[in-house]
């Protein structure tokens, strides 16, 4: 059962960065509360699809809409951030200088313009969310550590924080597990699923062994477009797929 | 509430109190070198002496807000010279109304650089400086809308880092060159000068020089507390944040340049601000207020005292001038080279700056100590 009803429609689009088509007529659709995995070799146009999705690029044609009336082409990036899009980048970034703790407190859901926030206090509830949010991460007693000396995967989930934070109804995540233990995959793994249903979640990840873990439903992109989906087994047997990523 | 928490740790943080007691004792001792102490006596501070500490006082409001904008927000501003000047120009123009018929040629109403070309009425833009309220606006008004619309379309058009630093250089520049210009109305390469006394009291006057000096300190400590309150608020912490990764703000749902842009605004308010407390005080003001030049040593001043503190900008732009009042006197065309050297020195060994010195440990515990006041309001709450 989902917490919100509203599918990502991503049709017909097309990005080109100097003649070279980093998106090519692409198409996919996130039905709500779905975890879906999003793999392909460099250069597929998986973090470009992302970049779109939260207006950080604008496509050359094409519609990307969340729900019924959201337009998000029309939409800046803290527009999209507010209607319910969070993401992760493939670097972990979170804000070095902030304590872990304020860090979270940034991403609270709410009203973010200056004069609110200069005023804003953080209330008893809005305390408890960062402290529940700070034991799903496993970052309890670091809460008051600054962000810069977090471990690589310690950052990792810090992100991962922020975005619930956020309170998003879809999260894009870009290569969760780059650089992390294997104990450290697991429970990201675990974290994502556990995500999934009341969010809907779209994970870019070169790791097969981790998306074989936890997808469902797992889409391949390919110079910019989709070339099969479905579950695990069958793409893997899909023969374009073999085909580009074991090369002709 | 929120400003009574704020105003509680500012207490508490001992930077602010060894910086607002140091304004105290400035403000007591000052007057006291100079009116009362004999001027026979060794102790006593000239005129000349009340002049410098003004300015000092005046330059510590202008490194405050390149602090606020560089230190804070990370934008590399060197429009501070621009803003300081035309808040200057703003009380240049209110004094020069004030001199009346008292002038050389005696015009009652146009100041003397106006009746020399030939002038025969007002420019519309100087109505109005008559009126003190009016000067006082427009000494706040005239930096902060020059800041607004440049800010705008600045950040608006994401310009950041070196080439915002690069087009509010050739702002500051190109404002020095219309200044220049005699036509513009604002005195030419001569600006404003014999000015005569603000709301009917003698500008000579010792007693009138004290004066200003204790309203610099006082305006200077409630900047001070302004900007602390800023970066002590989640809105502080949200520039600090765009500083360190702006995109990861934007995608957090901050609008980055209406942060930037208010800080900005508020910034060269102060900077104004700062210019208008200056020009009664040296009495003079033209063009070269703009030099890109000045910009830059007050960069190298926030550097100096350790930049993201607020009270180190204040320490830095006071050392330095300190400084350089006495090389420009001692070793005149030494004093650029040393301070080119001082500020490849420091940013080499003291990226904090002197502050930085001091306050290692301080800073920890100071990151710390909201932290620790949460967490014991939560076991307070969960003990309930």
């Amino acid at each position: 059962m989902s917490a919100h009803d509203k599918t990502l429609f991503i049709e017909e689009v097309t990005v080109s960065f100097d003649g070279f088509k980093a998106l090519n007529n692409l198409t996919l659709r996130i039905e709500p509360g779905e975890l879906r995995c999003i793999i392909g070799p460099n250069g597929a146009g998986k973090t470009t699809m992302m970049d779109v999705v939260t207006g950080k690029t604008r496509p050359d044609s094409g519609t990307v809409r969340f729900g019924a009336k959201l337009n998000l082409l029309g939409m800046s990036e803290p527009e999209i951030a507010q209607a319910g899009i969070g993401r992760k980048f493939q670097k972990p970034t979170v804000f070095e200088q902030l304590t872990v703790f304020e860090n979270l407190e940034l991403a609270l859901a709410g009203n973010k313009s200056f004069l609110h926030t200069l005023f804003a206090r953080t209330t008893p509830a809005q305390q408890n969310r960062i402290y529940q949010v700070l034991e799903i991460i496993a970052l309890e007693e670091h809460h008051g550590s600054e962000g810069r000396i977090l471990s690589h995967g310690q950052k990792q989930w810090l992100e991962i924080g922020m975005l619930l934070m956020q309170e998003p109804e879809l999260l894009l995540v870009d290569e969760p597990v780059a650089g992390m233990t294997p104990q450290e995959i697991e429970r990201t793994a675990e974290l994502l699923q556990s995500l999934a249903g009341e969010h809907s979640v779209v994970v870019v990840e070169h790791d097969m062994d981790f998306v074989r873990s936890i997808a469902k439903r797992v889409t391949v992109l390919h110079e910019g477009r989709v070339i099969a989906e479905g579950n695990m087994d069958q793409v893997q047997n899909d023969p374009r797929v073999i085909e580009v990523y074991l090369g002709a | 509430m929120p400003q009574y928490t704020l105003w509680i740790s500012a207490r508490k943080d001992s930077g602010t109190r060894w910086f607002l007691g140091a304004l105290a004792l400035v403000v007591i001792v000052v007057p006291i070198l100079n009116q009362v102490v004999s001027p026979a006596s060794a102790f006593h501070l000239s005129a000349y002496g009340l002049t410098l500490v003004g300015k000092y006082l005046c330059y510590a409001l202008l490194a405050l807000s390149v602090d606020l904008i560089w230190g804070y927000c990370g934008i590399l501003s060197l429009g501070q010279a621009a803003f300081f000047s035309l808040g200057g120009y703003a009380m240049g123009m209110y004094l020069m109304r004030e001199i009346g018929p008292r002038g050389v040629y005696g015009d009652p109403v146009l100041p003397d650089f106006m009746v020399f070309l030939n002038w025969k009425s007002l420019p519309w833009f100087w109505h109005g400086f008559n009126h003190f309220p009016f000067a006082l606006l427009m000494m706040m008004l005239a930096p902060g809308a020059l800041a607004l619309a440049f800010g705008w379309l600045a950040f608006r058009s994401r310009v950041t880092g070196v080439y915002l630093s690069i087009i509010t250089q050739a702002l500051t520049y190109a404002l020095m060159l219309a200044f220049f210009r005699n036509d513009m109305g604002f005195g030419g390469n001569n600006g404003f000068t014999d000015f005569k006394d603000i709301l009917g009291f003698d500008l000579h006057s010792d007693k009138v020089r004290v004066v200003l000096l204790v309203i610099t300190a006082g305006t200077l400590a409630a900047s001070y507390l302004a900007c602390r309150m800023i970066v002590a608020s989640r809105a502080g912490r949200v520039i600090r944040a765009i500083r360190d990764a702006e995109s990861r703000t934007r995608f957090l749902g901050y609008r980055v340049e209406s942060y930037k842009l208010w800080v900005f605004v508020f910034s060269a308010v102060l900077a104004g601000i700062a210019g208008a407390l200056y020009v009664p005080q040296i009495g003079i003001i033209n063009p070269s207020e703009f030099s890109p030049i000045n910009s830059i040593e007050t960069v190298i001043w926030v550097a100096v005292g350790g930049r993201g503190t607020l009270y180190g900008a204040a320490l830095g732009a006071v050392l330095v001038n300190y400084a350089k009042t006495y090389f420009t006197s001692a070793f005149p065309e030494a004093w650029y080279y040393g301070l080119g050297a001082l500020f490849i020195f420091v940013t080499l060994f003291l990226p904090r700056g002197i502050i930085g010195l001091f306050t290692g440990r301080v800073k920890k515990q100071g990151a710390t100590a909201r932290q620790l006041r949460i967490q014991a309001e939560r076991t307070e709450r969960s003990r309930e």
